[in-house]
């Protein structure tokens, strides 16, 4: 939903953009400060409170015991979901997910399955009948742009952080746990937004409400990409995409520095 | 289930060929026909390789419910609907949370090429139903969409094409099947073009890919794109071929 007042932020958003200037000062690439605070629900099994800038969504894993999907019979999973909470943004109301937030757990959640990061036989625990599910739930408790990598940030340090529980009897022991989830990759989400004829990093609201695109890459550690997706009604060139992916791979570095 | 015997499978044997004997960069066989639901004011149905899809347009009329209408442009509603029988083991009919994400951004790709500002209050309601499936279904459909929008009339910039890429074995390949996507080092790009200004307004990645690799399985798709292209256009033609007054004939 587009005010009049955002019309004006825009339009001054663009002019200044073409200038290769943003509204905080950043260079085009440049991410805002990232802050992670691991641990911050002790009944999580693991969880995280990440802030990109002004962005700020908590984190938290829970395992449950579920049937594997008859295509994998030996192998767990992992399930992602974002709650935009109306605390964040006068836009977002209560209510099942809308498509925007379900193209947002869905990103999430490729960027991390994808890279084959958490090996999925090891949640297995009878072939085809039980195995662990790890339930990533996040809540966006301020929405000042960028989501997807404030989410994405979010819920890897959860996973990081995140114990497998003790199983006794097909059952889940509470409160004890026999060792911690094991991640071979760190695969960090980075996201661009294309206004005017400039791509820049991290956007913030007002340049969410400027943008005509947007996209989002994962990468690992191993410089592999692991996850695309792009989204809004606008274009992008492939120059602009082989840019953004080589701004992904550097900035990533100093996310995982963080983790 | 691939994943059994994944050390047997060859994906590309000495001769450069696949699975199903295609080549590397070779499309399945695609088939596409305009107009084909009388009620609708565009459709297209469309075949590519065993996927099977009817697209639909009714519109620009009235936006209802009320609150989604812009007061700036036409809305574009997609819905990328799959049909219970269309997979293996039966899909539920509520629409998944996978229909839900691709139905948003094959509309959003198809809003690039539409002169939505024309039509401010109003929508354009696209269906494309997938009655059959095998890889690739979301490029089925938006390229049968593109066509049913030519065919329903609407104002466009371009049409948009659809191709997949990705990898499998090792390989990179066009237009992956179901059996190459079930590799375990599968990778799957689905892309769409306008195919005049070579811009992207479909971008989906999920496997694992170096940045070399993509920008070789970016070549590959774009040459793949312009096939298909020839045969929307060529669709359209054979419905309106002796009707048009085209930029050619002034």
């Amino acid at each position: 939903m587009i005010s009049d007042l955002w019309d004006l932020r825009v339009d001054k958003i663009v002019a200044e953009l073409k200038e290769g200037r943003r509204g905080d000062g950043r260079k085009v690439d440049e991410m805002r400060k990232v802050e992670i605070i691991n641990g911050i629900s002790e009944n999580a099994d693991g969880s995280a409170r990440v802030k990109l800038g002004e962005t700020d969504v908590i984190s938290g894993v829970k395992f449950t015991t579920g049937i594997p999907y008859p295509d994998s019979p030996g192998e767990g999973s992992i399930s992602v979901g974002v709650d935009l909470l109306p605390i964040a943004s006068p836009d977002f109301e209560f209510g099942p997910p809308n498509a925007e937030s379900i193209e947002l757990s869905r990103v999430v959640d490729r960027g991390i399955r994808e890279s084959k990061a958490i090996d999925f036989k090891d949640l297995c625990l009878v072939d085809g009948e039980l195995a662990l599910i790890a339930f990533v739930d996040m809540y966006v408790l301020n929405h000042d742009g960028n989501m997807f990598d404030a989410c994405g940030i979010a819920a890897l340090s959860s996973l990081l952080q995140a114990k497998i529980p003790k199983i006794e009897g097909n059952k889940i022991v509470k409160g004890e746990y026999k060792g911690k989830l094991n991640l071979k990759f760190r695969p960090v989400l980075n996201t661009f937004a294309k206004i005017g004829n400039t791509v820049v990093s991290d956007p913030t609201l007002s340049e969410e409400k400027s943008m005509t695109s947007r996209f989002s890459v994962a990468v690992t550690e191993d410089d592999n990409i692991t996850a695309f997706q792009k989204g809004l009604p606008g274009a992008f060139k492939i120059e602009e995409i082989d840019n953004a992916i080589e701004i992904a791979l550097q900035n990533s570095k100093k996310v995982r520095k963080l983790l | 289930m691939a994943k059994k015997q994944e050390e047997k499978i060859v994906y590309m044997d000495s001769k450069g060929k696949r699975l199903d004997g295609r080549k590397a960069e070779e499309l399945r066989p695609i088939k596409i026909q305009a107009g084909v639901i009388p009620m609708a004011d565009g459709s297209a149905y469309l075949e590519w390789g065993q996927n099977k899809v009817v697209a639909a347009v009714h519109g620009p009329r009235e936006c209802l419910p009320k609150h989604t209408a812009s007061p700036y442009k036409a809305v574009i509603k997609f819905n990328y609907r799959m049909a219970t029988f269309s997979v293996p083991e039966r899909k539920n009919p509520r629409p998944s949370r996978r229909e839900i994400e691709i139905s948003k951004v094959c509309g959003e790709a198809l809003e690039k090429a539409i002169f939505v500002e024309r039509f401010p209050n109003t929508e354009i309601e696209i269906t494309a139903e997938i009655f059959d499936s095998n890889a690739g279904s979301r490029i089925s459909a938006l390229t049968a969409a593109a066509v049913a929008l030519a065919d329903a009339g609407i104002p466009m910039r371009d049409l948009v094409t659809g191709v997949s890429v990705g990898k499998a074995g090792g390989k990179i390949l066009v237009d992956l099947s179901k059996d190459e996507e079930d590799a375990p080092d599968a990778v799957d790009v689905p892309i769409a073009f306008l195919p005049n200004s070579k811009e992207i307004v479909l971008l989906q990645l999920d496997g694992v890919m170096t940045k070399k690799e993509w920008q070789q399985a970016y070549k590959m798709a774009w040459d793949a794109a312009q096939k298909v292209h020839e045969l929307q256009k060529g669709a359209l033609k054979a419905k309106y071929g002796n009707n048009v007054k085209g930029d050619e004939k002034k």
